[in-house]
């Protein structure tokens, strides 16, 4: 498997990490070898073995809905770019 | 002072030999020598250490001090820690001060009353076998400054060699503990998956990531992590566990204990002399009355491929967070919101962690996550079964830590693909889940050896007695660089 200098272009794309013409070139190498290492799993035989996600078989805890934590919006907010009012500011998504 | 042992310091507070507010200035004071030439620290306060060092002398004056209260640490600057900086060693949180702690930090310092001397340099979110990766520039290794010290706890691993602190914390998601620590001739510990919280701890592949300590020993590894390991009801994988004592067997004789050496570990591939250290241990081992048997991990050879999925996968997905809107760094100027997006992330990101980001997102992308993801978790559960075959056998499996001892600054910098197989040994132990460590063994031309020990689930315990034991009859762990007294 290899990567078209398009591809790469998608995937940054889909990352949301704005990449040259000429780092889409060198990522596309570096990537290229790394999927060549990472081919070596291609060939196993893997049927009828489960997935593996944790090492024990615990399954995800759940607790009573209801707020534990208190309200620090403006300690969390003091560490934004940009604030207004209690909002997080961001360039406008609707015209 | 700087060479003795967490309880000897334990015991000199105690007997108000000196106060903690002495013990923090004398390695705020190397630090402040040192760390210019050496990078382990990226972030150093002393007012607050300070601070918390006269809170820990009221606390053993009162009489309620915990067996590390007063004792300095350096913190991995991986962990959230209300009022530090806590950068992860990226341009993308180089102004991050966190608003909240960590449960480690939370346990260590309000909890059991060790005095943080600041935070260490780390690869940038903790991708890298180097330290090269930071934004805040490489560290040199204590024993040859021309060399790596390993990574990603690349800063603690240095601090504690070079004596700058007794003793820090570290994470490991592929070998990121136990490699530093053999690089630096230090004793490091990756608990079992689930042990230690993993709130707050800033994440890089949740489903490998786990928090342990390094230190100059095993006993010292023992008694930091009675400090950090526990339930915690705010990480979800956090496991619920009755608490231990991690030092509790530290003096069990070895008589009868059974070593696993599997082949692939012994196999080509190794640097000869770092070999000849290991089988030198081995056989120090037989002297303590330990036997020998040969195991097999047949899938271990994919454990590098598999890994490069799975991390890479996870990553891809945590570090979406950083977009610049809530915390971290965002990109002077843009146009839209995607055009703010993509600016920030390709400025704040640096070239290992966006390669890992778009392996990431390929692998999980449409069409391609059976193949690639799905595989690399079959591949998990078979590398996790070779495991279990092999306790059948053994109690503990020894190895190398690392194929070879640390490199010069540089020279694996440009291939990242050399860079990763630097990690064959220790990366299957985080597939797996498993607790390891990683214990001086010897030198091979003056630069530190170390001997990876890994356990079954949950066998923490058993393997800082193991390794404590080797301590008692060796002095490797004791040697010290030179040219920083």
């Amino acid at each position: 498997m290899s990567l078209t200098l398009e591809q790469v272009q998608r995937i940054a794309h889909l990352a949301r990490i704005e990449v040259s013409e000429s780092e889409a070139r060198t990522t596309q190498g570096q990537l290229n070898n790394i999927f060549q290492l990472i081919e070596e799993m291609q060939a196993v035989d893997t049927k009828g073995v489960e997935p593996m996600a944790h090492a024990q078989d615990v399954s995800q805890r759940l607790r009573e809905d209801k707020a534990t934590e208190p309200n620090r919006r403006e300690a969390y907010q003091a560490v934004s770019p940009e604030v207004e009012a209690g909002l997080f500011l961001v360039p406008k998504v609707i015209e | 002072m700087i060479e003795k042992s967490l309880k000897e310091l334990s015991q000199a507070l105690a007997a108000k030999k000196i106060s903690s507010v002495e013990l923090t200035q004398l390695y705020l004071d190397r630090i402040t020598r040192f760390n210019p030439q050496l990078n382990a620290f990226v972030t150093v306060n002393a007012d607050k250490s300070l601070a918390a060092a006269r809170a820990a002398d009221q606390r053993i004056a009162q009489g309620n001090a915990g067996p590390l209260t007063g004792i300095p640490v350096a913190q991995k600057d991986i962990f959230c820690a209300e009022g530090w900086l806590t950068t992860c060693g990226s341009k993308m949180l180089s102004n991050f001060v966190s608003p909240y702690d960590a449960t480690v930090i939370e346990r260590m310092e309000r909890g059991a009353g060790l005095v943080s001397l600041g935070k260490t340099n780390m690869d940038e979110f903790a991708m890298g076998s180097s330290n090269e990766t930071s934004f805040f520039g490489p560290v040199k290794n204590p024993w040859d400054q021309e060399r790596v010290p390993g990574g990603s706890s690349g800063g603690s691993a240095a601090a504690v060699a070079a004596r700058l602190a007794p003793v820090a914390t570290g994470t490991d998601t592929g070998g990121s503990i136990r490699q530093p620590a053999a690089l630096c001739n230090l004793t490091g510990l990756k608990p079992t998956y689930g042990v230690v919280s993993r709130y707050g701890m800033i994440a890089f592949a949740s489903s490998l990531d786990q928090a342990g300590p390094m230190g100059r020993s095993a006993e010292d590894c023992a008694l930091l992590l009675n400090t950090m390991a526990g339930f915690d009801e705010r990480d979800s994988t956090s496991l619920e566990r009755p608490a231990e004592d991690y030092a509790r067997d530290l003096d069990k004789p070895l008589d009868g204990l059974k070593i696993g050496l599997p082949k692939e570990f012994f196999g080509d591939g190794c640097d000869p002399e770092v070999m000849a250290a290991v089988r030198a241990a081995i056989a120090e081992y037989e002297k303590l009355g330990a036997k020998v048997v040969e195991v097999s991990l047949p899938n271990s050879h994919l454990a590098v491929a598999a890994y490069y999925v799975i991390a890479p996968a996870e990553a891809s997905s945590n570090l979406s967070r950083f977009d610049g809107v809530r915390y971290g760094y965002r990109a002077p100027e843009y146009g839209d919101l995607n055009d703010m997006y993509c600016k920030t992330r390709a400025q704040g990101f640096g070239a290992e962690v966006k390669r890992r980001i778009l392996i990431g997102t390929y692998v999980l992308s449409h069409g391609y996550y059976d193949a690639y993801y799905l595989q690399a978790q079959r591949i998990r559960r078979l590398i996790a079964d070779d495991f279990a075959a092999a306790f059948k056998e053994c109690d503990v499996i020894l190895g190398p830590t690392s194929p070879g001892t640390a490199f010069k600054l540089g020279e694996k910098a440009s291939d990242p693909v050399q860079m990763y197989l630097s990690d064959i040994y220790t990366i299957a132990v985080n597939l797996a889940g498993l607790p390891g460590m990683s214990v001086p063994c010897g030198f091979a031309k003056g630069l530190p050896v170390g001997l990876q020990l890994i356990g079954s689930y949950f066998s923490e315990a058993r393997l800082l007695n193991v390794a404590h034991r080797y301590q008692q009859a060796t002095d490797w762990h004791r040697r010290a660089p030179a040219g920083l007294e």
